[in-house]
C-alpha cells in the first residue's frame, strides 16, 4: 500500500467509570476494504465502531480518518455514516425523506438533483418507487435497505454497520449478506461491520479483527483466520476445533493418539520444547470406510457419538490409547453409510492441518 | 337490538353497567339539564319554560358577554402557551439528562404542588404578589422601588401566573411521555447524517414530541377556560373570566337560564378550538405517522 490507510487508530483506551471497554486498540483499515470487527457481546466491538463514528469519546489514543486527526470531532463532521442496529428510520418521515435526510445541507444541489440521488440510492438497494411510502409501514428487511440507502446517498468514505443483520430471519440474513458484498464492490466504499456471528464475518469480510475484552486478539483475512488462528481462544470462537495435548521435543511434535510428526510439518505459533496443545478442524481429518486404503497418517479408535445433519454427519471418535475424543465432519456423499456408535473407526489426518498453540 | 348476546358480551355489559349508570347520572344528566335550561328564560322570580333562542341571541350580541368570553379565551391561550413553553425544557431535562433510576423521583417531585389544596396555593400567590406582599416588601426593602408595585395582583397577569404554575405538571407529563418514547438512536442517526445538536432537535426531537405537546396544549387549555376560582381570587375586575359570569348568573344575578346558555357557548367554543388544534397538528405532521 502506497497510500496511508483510510482509518488509523492508535492506542485507543476507553473507560466507563471502572470498566475498561477498550484496551489499547491499534488498527489500520485500508480504502475500499470490507473489514469486520468480530467478537462475543461485551468485547468492545460496538464501542470501537461508535468511537470511529464519533458517538463515543476515547479516554486515550487517536482516531485518524482519511489523513485527518478526528479524535474529538463531532459525528456530523466526520466522513463516516452508520447503519444502526435498530436501523433508526425516522418514523415521522416518508422513505424518500428518510433517504434524503442528510442531503438537506447540500446547498450545491437543486431539489431535482436531490430527488435524483434519492431515487438512485433507492434503486441501488432494490426499493425503486418506494420514495413516497410511509416509513413506519416497512418490513424489517426494507427498513434495513432504507438505512443503507440513507447512508450511501451521502457517499461517505466509510460506512459503519452495527450488527445490521441480527434482526433479520435466517433466509433474509443470508440474502442481505450477498447484497451487502455486491453493494460494497459496486460503490467501493470502505465498510466496517460489527458482528458476533463468525460465519457472517467469514462470508463477508476481506479482513477480520477478532476482539476479546476490549482488545484485538488477531487481525487476518478470513481464510487465514480460520486456518491459522493464533490462539486457542480465537480458534474456539471461529468454528469448531479439536484440541489435543502434545509435546515438542527438538524438531518433533508428539501427539498421543495421532502419532509423531516433524515440527516443520505443522503450523506452529511457538516452537519451544515442552507440553503444548495442537488443534485441527473437523473437516481436515477423514474417516476411512471399508475398502479405503490407509494413508501415511492414520489413527484408530471407535465412534463415540453420531450427529446426523442431512448433508453432513458429525462423528465424535475416541482415539485408541488416549482419553481424547475428536470431532470429524463427513459429507454424506451418495452410497456412503453412516457409521453407528461403537463401530471401529480409522481416522486419516494430515500434519499440515495441525495448528500448534503456545 | 335483536342481536343474540354471547356469554362474553353479557359479562362485559354487566361489568360496565354500574360505571355507565354512574357516568350517565352524574355527567350526562346535569349536562342535559344545563342544555334544557339554556333554552328557557328567567322571568323575574319564575322561569319561563317556553323554548326560545333569546338567551343565545343576547349572549352573542351583548358586548359584555363577548368581551369576557374573548378575554377568557385570550387568558387561557396565554396560560396554555406559557405553561407548555415552560414545561417543555423541564420534560426534556428529565427525559434526556436525568439518570434513568432517578426519573421517577423527579416526576414525583414535580407533583409536589398537588400536595396542598389549590385554594391554598392561590392564597400563597396573593401573599407573594400583594400590595404588602413578599415581592413588594423585598423590592421596597432593597430600595429598588419607592412605592409598592400595583400591577402584580388583581389583573390578568396574576391569573396567567397562578394558572401556569398550577397546570405545569399537567403539561410536563404528556411531553415527558412523548420524549421518552423517542428512540435515542434516531437522534444519533440525525447527528450521523450531518445535523448539529440544534438542527437534530428541530428536525427529529420536536416533530416526534408533537403528540405530547398537543396533548399538553389541550390538557391546559380546556380546564383553564372554565376556571373561576383563580380569576375570582387574583383576577380583580380586569381579570374576570367567563366562569365568573356563569357563576354570577346562577347565583347573585338569579338568571340560571342565561348562565346555562353561557356555559353551553363556552363548551362549544372550547370544543371548536380543541378540534381545530388537533386538525392543524395532524396536518402539520403530514399524516406520515
Amino acid at each position: 500500500m502506497t497510500d496511508a490507510p483510510l482509518i488509523r487508530l492508535r492506542g485507543l483506551q476507553k473507560y466507563y467509570g471502572d470498566y475498561h471497554a477498550l484496551r489499547g486498540i491499534d488498527l489500520d483499515i485500508e480504502r475500499g476494504e470490507f473489514f469486520s470487527l468480530l467478537g462475543p457481546s461485551g468485547c468492545g466491538k460496538t464501542t470501537l465502531l461508535r468511537v470511529i463514528a464519533g458517538f463515543e469519546d476515547v479516554s486515550e489514543g487517536t482516531v485518524v480518518l482519511a489523513g485527518e486527526e478526528m479524535t474529538r470531532v463531532a459525528p456530523n463532521k466526520r466522513p463516516t455514516n452508520m447503519v444502526f442496529q435498530s436501523y433508526a428510520i425516522f418514523p415521522h418521515l416518508s422513505v424518500g425523506q428518510n433517504v434524503g435526510f442528510g442531503l438537506r445541507k447540500r446547498r450545491d444541489l437543486t431539489a431535482d438533483a436531490k430527488d435524483g440521488l434519492i431515487a438512485e440510492a433507492l434503486a441501488m438497494v432494490g426499493l425503486d418507487g418506494y420514495a413516497d411510502r410511509a416509513a413506519h409501514a416497512l418490513s424489517g428487511g426494507q427498513r434495513q435497505r432504507v438505512a443503507l440507502a440513507r447512508a450511501l446517498v451521502l457517499k461517505p468514505k466509510v460506512l459503519l454497520l452495527d450488527e445490521p443483520l441480527s434482526a433479520l430471519d435466517k433466509k433474509m440474513r443470508e440474502h442481505m449478506q450477498v447484497e451487502l458484498i455486491r453493494l460494497q464492490r459496486q460503490v467501493g466504499i470502505t465498510f466496517i461491520l460489527v458482528t458476533h456471528d463468525q460465519e457472517e464475518a467469514l462470508v463477508m469480510s476481506d479482513r477480520i479483527a477478532v476482539m476479546f475484552e476490549g482488545g484485538v486478539a488477531q487481525i487476518a483475512e478470513a481464510e487465514d483466520l480460520y486456518r491459522r488462528p493464533n490462539s486457542r481462544r480465537v480458534a474456539e470462537f471461529i468454528g469448531t476445533m479439536n484440541f489435543l495435548p502434545a509435546t515438542v521435543t527438538g524438531d518433533r511434535v508428539s501427539v498421543p493418539g495421532l502419532g509423531e510428526v516433524p515440527l516443520a510439518a505443522v503450523q506452529a505459533t511457538a516452537t519451544t520444547d515442552g507440553e503444548t496443545v495442537v488443534g485441527f478442524r473437523p473437516e481436515t481429518a477423514t474417516l476411512l470406510f471399508d475398502g479405503q486404503a490407509d494413508t501415511d497418517h492414520v489413527a484408530s479408535g471407535h465412534v463415540a457419538e453420531v450427529v446426523y445433519y442431512g448433508d453432513m454427519t458429525y462423528y465424535d471418535v475416541a482415539l485408541s490409547g488416549t482419553e481424547a475424543t475428536v470431532r470429524l465432519s463427513m459429507r454424506n456423499v451418495f452410497g456412503r453409510p453412516v457409521l453407528e456408535i461403537g463401530a471401529a473407526a480409522r481416522v486419516a489426518w494430515s500434519p499440515g492441518a495441525l495448528v500448534l498453540f503456545r | 337490538m335483536g342481536v343474540p348476546l354471547d356469554q362474553d358480551t353479557k359479562r362485559g355489559l354487566t361489568l360496565i353497567a354500574p360505571p355507565l349508570v354512574y357516568a350517565l347520572a352524574l355527567l350526562a344528566g346535569p349536562l342535559l339539564a344545563v342544555l334544557v335550561f339554556s333554552f328557557w328564560t328567567q322571568d323575574y322570580l319564575t322561569i319561563d319554560r317556553t323554548p326560545t333562542l333569546a338567551n343565545y341571541a343576547e349572549a352573542l350580541t351583548d358586548p359584555i358577554y363577548r368581551t369576557i368570553m374573548g378575554r377568557s379565551i385570550a387568558i387561557s391561550g396565554v396560560v396554555t402557551i406559557v405553561t407548555v413553553i415552560l414545561a417543555f425544557p423541564v420534560a426534556y431535562y428529565v427525559s434526556f439528562h436525568v439518570r434513568p433510576d432517578r426519573k421517577s423521583l423527579w416526576l414525583f417531585l414535580i407533583t409536589i404542588p398537588f400536595w396542598t389544596s389549590y385554594l391554598l396555593r392561590i392564597f400563597l400567590w396573593k401573599v407573594m404578589l400583594g400590595f404588602n406582599g413578599v415581592i413588594n416588601s423585598a423590592l421596597t426593602g432593597l430600595g429598588l422601588i419607592d412605592a409598592p408595585l400595583t400591577f402584580l395582583l388583581y389583573n390578568a397577569n396574576a391569573v396567567v401566573l397562578t394558572l401556569s404554575h398550577a397546570f405545569a405538571p399537567f403539561a410536563i407529563l404528556p411531553i415527558f411521555v412523548a420524549l421518552e418514547k423517542i428512540d435515542r438512536s434516531l437522534l444519533e442517526a440525525a447527528r450521523d447524517l450531518g445535523e448539529t445538536a440544534v438542527t437534530t432537535f428541530l428536525r427529529v426531537t420536536l416533530p416526534l414530541a408533537m403528540p405530547g405537546v398537543i396533548a399538553a396544549l389541550l390538557i391546559v387549555f380546556i380546564p383553564t377556560v372554565g376556571d373561576y376560582v383563580t380569576p375570582a381570587e387574583v383576577g380583580g375586575p380586569g381579570g374576570l373570566m367567563i366562569a365568573n359570569l356563569i357563576q354570577a348568573h346562577f347565583g347573585g344575578l338569579n338568571n340560571a337560564p342565561m348562565g346555562a346558555t353561557l356555559a353551553i357557548l363556552a363548551m362549544g367554543i372550547v370544543t371548536i378550538i380543541a378540534l381545530a388544534t388537533v386538525l392543524i397538528a395532524r396536518k402539520l405532521s403530514g399524516g406520515a405517522r
